[in-house]
C-alpha cells in the first residue's frame, strides 16, 4: 500500500507540480551515514531501462554496507525519480546535493539528460558517474564515464565486421534512432568507413524516430541496398523500445544473419527478454560485458542480484556492470582520499583499478573515462549472448574522435598541472571544441 | 597432395561401396571427433569441410546441429553429441545415428561455438548434401543455398540433379542454380549468356545481386549482357517498389485505424477527449500477455488460439476499466473539454505507472502463433502474415462497429443521445447509461486493438503513448463523429506516410504529414468527412 502511495506521489512529481510537492520530502537523516544519490527515470519512457539500474546500485550499496560501510559510516541510498523528463533531471540532481548533501550521484541514461545536469554538477562541484555506452565528444572535471566512448565499442565492432571472421563487410548501413547518440556516432563511423577506403555510395544513413514501429519500409530498403552484390551489414544504433518491432521485422522478412548481420550497439540483455529471439541467432552486438560471460566475478555477480531482485529470470546487462566498476572505483577512491569530499575524491580516482566483471581490471584514466575490454557477442535462442570475438587486451576510452575534424586535435587531463577537459594540441591551449 | 588426396578419397568410396556404411561412418566419426580439438572457428572450418567433402548424406545431422548450436562435446571422454533440450540437463544423442545416448548435466558438456561465417559454410555444405532429399521444401532451399552462393564445382551435382527432378518448380530452381554457378566458372561465353538469359529471367533481389557482381566481375558480351539484365530488373523491380509502398501504406493504415477506432467512438462520436484511450490498448496487450503466460504453463497446447481467446477478454477487462474511468470521472465533466483532457492524462499516468508496478518496467514477451510468423510472396513483393491478419482483423472490427451502430437498437440510441441529448432524454432514453456504455465499447474496442499490436509493437507500460496522437490525427483528419471518415483517414495517412518515407526518411516523412494535415484542417475543420447537422455546434 505504501509503494503504491509513493508511486502515486511520483507520478504527480513528474507532472507541473513537482518541485513544490517534494520540497517536504525526505527527513534530513543523521551524519553517521554516507549518502549517495542514484537519479534513475523509475517512470516515463526511460523507467524500463533505467529502473534496473537503481535497483543494481541499491545491491550494491545494501553489499557494502554488510561489509561494513565506507570509512565506518553506513552508506545510505537516496532514490529520486526525474522521470524521463530532462530538466527534471537537473532539478532533481540539485535537489541531491544541496539539500540531501550526498557525496556522489551515480545516473542518467540518455545523453540529453547528462547534458541537462552537467551546469549542476559543476556550479556545486559534486561528481556523477554515468554508466552507459554514450557518442564521446565530452570531458568533465565533475563526471566520471565509466560506459564505452565509441572507441571502446562502436569503432572496434565495425573493424570486426571488416574481418574475415566477421565476414569482410563491404557494405554498410547505419540505421539510428534520431538523437544526438547514433548521429554524432554515425558521424564517426562514417569517417571511420571513408578512411578505411569505404566509398560512399556504399554506405546508408538513415534515421528513425524515437518509439518507432512501423519497420517495413526500412527493412525492405536494407534488403534493396544488400542486393548489390557485395557482403553488407547494419549497425545499428537504434535506442529502447523500437528495436523490437526492428527485429521483428527483419526475422518476418527473412533478413538471415548470415546474409546481412545486423550489429547493434544499444541492445542487450534486458532488450531481448521482450523477444522471441530464435529468428535472431546470429545478429551482434557490441559491449564490454556480457552476462554469458563465464568468470568467478561475474557469476558471483549474477546469484547476488538474482538474489537480491528475487527473480531468478532478471537479467544483467553492460550499464549494470558499468556501475559496478564505478562504485567500486569511487568506495576506493574514498578510502584513499579518507573523505567524501568532491573534490579530494575526483582528484584520488584517476589511476585507481578495479575488477570487472570480464575478468580483468578496469583503471580510471585522466580524462575521466575507463579502461574496458570490448566483446562482440551474437545473439543466442536463449536470449543471451555468445562471445565470438573479444579485444586482446583493455581499450582506453577516447572522449574526443580522432575521426571528426573538430575534435582530433583536442585531448582531456584532469590532472594537475594541465587540469583541462578539452586541451587543444596543435594550438597549445585548454578550450578548443568539441562538434557538439 | 592433391593425387593422394584423390586416390585416397577413391580407395574410400571403393571401401564404403564394398562394406556399406560401417567403415565410412568409422570414418565420418574420426573426423567429427575433431571437433572437440578445434579451438577455434577457423580449426572448426576445416572440420566442417572435411566433413562435407565426404559428400555422405549422414554428415547432414551433425552439420545441422552444430549451425543450430546443439553440437556439444563431453569434458569428460571429449566425445561429441548432440544436444536436445534446454534447462540444466541435456539430453545427448549421437551425432550420426541420432539415437539416444544418456544425459549430461550443463556443466558436463561444452558447446561447439559457431559464427556466422561458420553457419554460411555449414549451409552451403548442406546445400549440396540436400539436393537429394525426399521433402521438395528441403530441395528447394537447397537450390536457394546454391544460387547465392555459386560455385563452379556445383555445376555437376546440380545437372544430376535436374536431370532427376521432377517436380517443374524445383526443378526451375535448379537450372537456375546451375546458371548462377556457371557464371561462376570458366565455361564458353555461349553457356554464359544463356546462364545470364535465365537469371535475368529469375527478375529478384538475388538475380539482381548475383548479376552485379558478374557485371563489375567480367567483359566483352558477357558483361553487356548482364548489364541488359540489369537494367530490366531494375525497371521490373521499381514497379514492384510502387506496389509494396502501397501494400505497406495499407498494413501501417490498418494500424492506425486499429488505434483510432475506439477513440472514434470515445471522441468521435462522444467527444470526449480521452487521453488515457492508449492506455486500453495497452490493457489489451497486457491482457494478451497474461493469457499467454496462463497456456504457456498450464496449456501449451492451445498457444496457437491464444490471441482468440484474449480477444474477448481484452474487450472485458478494458471496457471495465472505460466503464469505471466514465462513471468514476469523465461524467463529471462533460462538456469541459479542458477539464476532461487534464484528468484523462492523470488517469493516463495512474494506470502506466499501475501496469509499471504489477509488471515491472520491462517489456513482457508476448509471442506470435505460428500461423502469425513469416512471410509469403507475391511476385518480388514480401507480404508478413502479421501484417496480413492485422489488416483482415481491422476491417472486420470496422465492420461489426458499423453494423453495431446503424443496426442495433443501442447503436440508434447512442446516435440518438449523441443528436440531441435532451430530446433523447425525453423519449425516455436513459442517457447516463447509454453515456457509460458507449465509452466502455470504445475502450473495449481499444482493448482488442492492444491484442492485435501485440503482436507487432513492444508490450511496455509505454504501449499506448505511440499511438495516441497518431490516433487523434486520424480521427480528426477524417472527420470526428464518422465512422466512415476514421476508415478512410487511416488509410490515406497510411498510405502518404509510407510514401513519403522512401524519399523523406521517416523523420522527415512524419513531420510532412503533420503539416499536410495542419494545412488540410485549415481549409477543412470538420474533416473529409463533416457530419452536417446540430450535434457538432453542442
Amino acid at each position: 500500500m505504501r509503494g503504491n502511495f509513493l508511486t502515486i506521489t511520483k507520478m504527480l512529481s513528474a507532472s507541473v507540480v513537482a518541485a513544490g510537492l517534494l520540497m517536504s520530502a525526505p527527513a534530513r537523516a543523521a551524519d553517521d551515514t554516507i549518502k549517495v544519490g542514484i537519479l534513475h527515470s523509475l517512470s516515463g519512457t526511460m523507467a524500463i531501462s533505467e529502473t534496473t539500474l537503481k535497483d543494481a546500485m541499491l545491491m550494491l550499496i545494501d553489499e557494502q554496507n554488510a561489509k561494513g560501510g565506507l570509512l565506518g559510516k553506513k552508506l545510505e541510498a537516496v532514490v529520486v525519480d526525474p522521470a524521463s523528463n530532462w530538466p527534471l533531471f537537473a532539478e532533481k540532481a540539485r535537489e541531491l546535493i544541496s539539500k540531501d548533501k550526498v557525496a556522489a550521484v551515480f545516473g542518467c541514461w540518455t545523453s540529453v539528460s547528462r547534458k541537462s545536469v552537467l551546469p549542476v554538477f559543476s556550479e556545486l562541484d559534486n561528481i556523477l558517474f554515468y554508466p552507459v555506452q554514450y557518442e564521446g565528444e565530452e570531458s568533465e572535471r565533475n563526471v566520471f564515464y565509466t560506459g564505452a566512448a565509441p572507441n571502446q565499442q562502436a569503432i572496434p565492432a565495425v573493424d570486426y565486421l571488416m574481418s574475415e571472421d566477421g565476414g569482410s563487410v563491404k557494405r554498410w548501413v547505419l540505421e539510428g534512432t534520431d538523437y544526438v547518440y547514433p548521429r554524432t556516432t554515425n558521424k564517426i563511423l562514417e569517417a571511420y568507413l571513408k578512411a578505411k577506403g569505404v566509398a560512399a555510395e556504399d554506405i546508408m544513413v538513415n534515421y528513425t524516430p524515437f518509439g518507432f514501429s512501423d519497420w517495413q519500409t526500412e527493412v525492405s530498403a536494407i534488403k534493396k541496398f544488400g542486393s548489390a552484390g557485395k557482403k553488407t551489414a547494419v549497425v545499428s544504433t537504434v535506442n529502447g523500445d523500437a528495436n523490437v518491432p526492428f527485429y521483428k521485422e527483419l526475422g518476418n522478412q527473412g533478413i538471415k544473419a548470415e546474409d546481412i548481420p545486423v550489429m547493434a550497439f544499444s541492445v542487450g540483455e534486458e532488450e531481448l527478454a521482450g523477444l522471441d529471439t530464435a529468428p535472431l541467432v546470429g545478429h551482434l552486438a557490441a559491449w564490454n560485458y556480457f552476462e554469458s560471460v563465464d568468470t568467478p566475478e561475474n557469476q558471483k555477480f549474477i546469484a547476488d542480484w538474482h538474489k537480491f531482485i528475487k527473480n531468478d529470470k532478471r537479467t544483467t546487462n553492460d550499464p549494470m556492470e558499468a556501475h559496478y566498476i564505478g562504485f567500486n572505483m569511487w568506495v576506493k577512491a574514498v578510502e584513499k582520499a579518507g573523505t567524501t569530499d568532491p573534490d579530494k575524491v575526483i582528484d584520488a580516482m584517476v589511476g585507481v583499478s578495479v575488477p570487472n566483471l570480464t575478468g580483468g581490471y578496469s583503471t580510471m584514466m585522466p580524462n575521466h573515462h575507463i579502461t574496458k575490454p570490448v566483446l562482440i557477442g551474437e545473439i543466442q535462442a536463449d536470449g543471451q549472448f555468445e562471445t565470438v570475438s573479444q579485444t586482446p587486451g583493455l581499450v582506453m576510452g577516447d572522449e574526443w574522435s580522432d575521426y571528426l575534424p573538430d575534435s582530433k586535435d583536442l585531448i582531456s587531463d584532469w590532472r594537475a598541472p594541465l587540469s583541462c577537459g578539452n586541451f587543444n594540441v596543435a594550438t597549445g591551449k585548454c578550450g578548443g571544441k568539441g562538434t557538439n | 597432395m592433391i593425387l593422394i588426396r584423390a586416390i585416397g578419397l577413391t580407395l574410400l568410396f571403393l571401401m564404403a561401396s564394398l562394406l556399406p556404411s560401417n567403415a565410412a561412418e568409422a570414418d565420418l566419426r574420426a573426423i567429427i571427433a575433431k571437433f572437440a580439438t578445434a579451438t577455434n572457428f577457423s580449426a572448426t572450418e576445416a572440420v566442417v569441410r572435411e566433413l562435407a567433402a565426404t559428400g555422405d548424406p549422414l554428415v547432414e545431422r551433425p552439420l545441422a546441429a552444430l549451425a543450430d548450436g546443439d553440437l556439444y562435446v563431453r569434458k569428460a571422454d571429449s566425445l561429441v553429441f548432440v544436444g536436445k533440450g534446454g534447462g540444466d540437463s541435456v539430453e545427448l544423442l549421437d551425432p550420426l545415428s541420432g539415437e539416444k545416448s544418456g544425459e549430461a548435466v550443463k556443466v558436463g558438456i561444452t558447446k561447439i561455438k559457431v559464427n556466422n561465417t561458420l553457419r554460411r559454410v555449414i549451409r552451403d555444405a548442406l546445400g549440396t548434401l540436400t539436393l537429394r532429399a525426399k521433402d521438395p521444401a528441403v530441395r528447394i532451399a537447397a537450390a536457394d543455398t546454391m544460387f547465392k552462393t555459386p560455385d563452379a564445382a556445383n555445376i555437376e551435382p546440380l545437372d544430376a540433379a535436374v536431370a532427376n527432378e521432377t517436380v517443374a518448380t524445383v526443378k526451375a530452381l535448379f537450372e537456375q542454380a546451375r546458371a548462377a554457378s556457371v557464371l561462376v566458372s570458366d565455361r564458353p561465353e555461349a553457356d554464359k549468356l544463356a546462364a545470364i538469359a535465365l537469371i535475368g529471367a529469375r527478375g529478384d533481389r538475388d538475380a539482381l545481386s548475383l548479376l552485379t557482381s558478374v557485371e563489375t566481375n567480367s567483359e566483352g558480351a558477357v558483361k553487356d549482357a548482364a548489364t541488359a539484365a540489369i537494367g530490366n530488373i531494375n525497371s521490373t523491380l521499381a514497379l514492384w517498389d510502387a506496389g509494396q509502398n502501397i501494400w505497406y501504406g495499407i498494413s501501417l493504415g490498418s494500424v492506425l485505424l486499429l488505434a483510432a477506432i475506439g477513440l472514434a467512438i470515445t471522441f468521435g462520436v462522444m467527444g470526449v477527449i480521452n487521453m488515457a484511450h492508449g492506455e486500453m490498448v495497452m490493457l489489451g496487450a497486457y491482457t494478451t500477455f497474461v493469457v499467454q503466460q496462463v497456456i504457456r504453463t498450464s496449456f501449451p497446447g492451445l498457444f496457437d488460439w491464444s490471441l482468440v481467446i484474449a480477444l474477448p477478454l481484452a474487450f472485458l477487462v478494458a471496457a471495465l476499466v472505460g466503464l469505471a474511468i466514465e462513471r468514476g470521472v469523465i461524467r463529471f465533466l462533460y462538456g469541459r473539454p479542458l477539464e476532461t483532457l487534464l484528468a484523462t492524462w492523470g488517469v493516463s499516468l495512474i494506470l502506466q505507472q499501475a501496469v509499471r508496478t504489477i509488471f515491472g518496467p520491462t517489456n513482457q514477451e508476448v509471442g506470435n502463433p505460428s500461423w502469425m510468423s513469416g512471410s509469403f510472396d507475391i511476385g518480388q513483393l514480401a507480404v508478413t502474415w502479421n501484417r496480413l491478419w492485422i489488416l483482415v482483423f481491422a476491417l472486420g472490427v470496422f465492420a461489426v462497429l458499423l453494423y453495431v451502430m446503424k443496426r442495433t437498437p443501442w447503436g440508434l440510441q447512442m446516435r440518438a443521445v449523441t443528436a440531441n441529448r435532451r430530446m433523447a432524454a425525453s423519449m425516455g432514453i436513459r442517457t447516463p447509461w447509454v453515456d457509460a456504455l458507449t465509452f466502455a465499447l470504445g475502450s473495449g474496442i481499444a482493448g482488442i486493438a492492444g491484442v492485435a499490436l501485440s503482436q507487432i509493437d513492444n508490450v511496455s507500460p509505454n504501449l499506448g503513448r505511440g499511438y495516441i496522437i497518431d490516433s487523434f490525427m486520424v480521427v480528426v483528419f477524417g472527420g470526428v463523429g464518422n465512422l466512415w471518415g476514421t476508415l478512410v483517414g487511416a488509410f490515406s495517412l497510411g498510405i502518404v506516410n509510407k510514401f513519403l518515407e522512401p524519399y523523406a526518411g521517416a523523420v522527415l516523412g512524419k513531420i510532412v504529414v503533420l503539416v499536410l494535415i495542419i494545412l488540410f484542417i485549415q481549409k477543412r475543420p470538420r474533416g473529409l468527412f463533416a457530419l452536417k447537422g446540430r450535434a457538432i455546434e453542442a
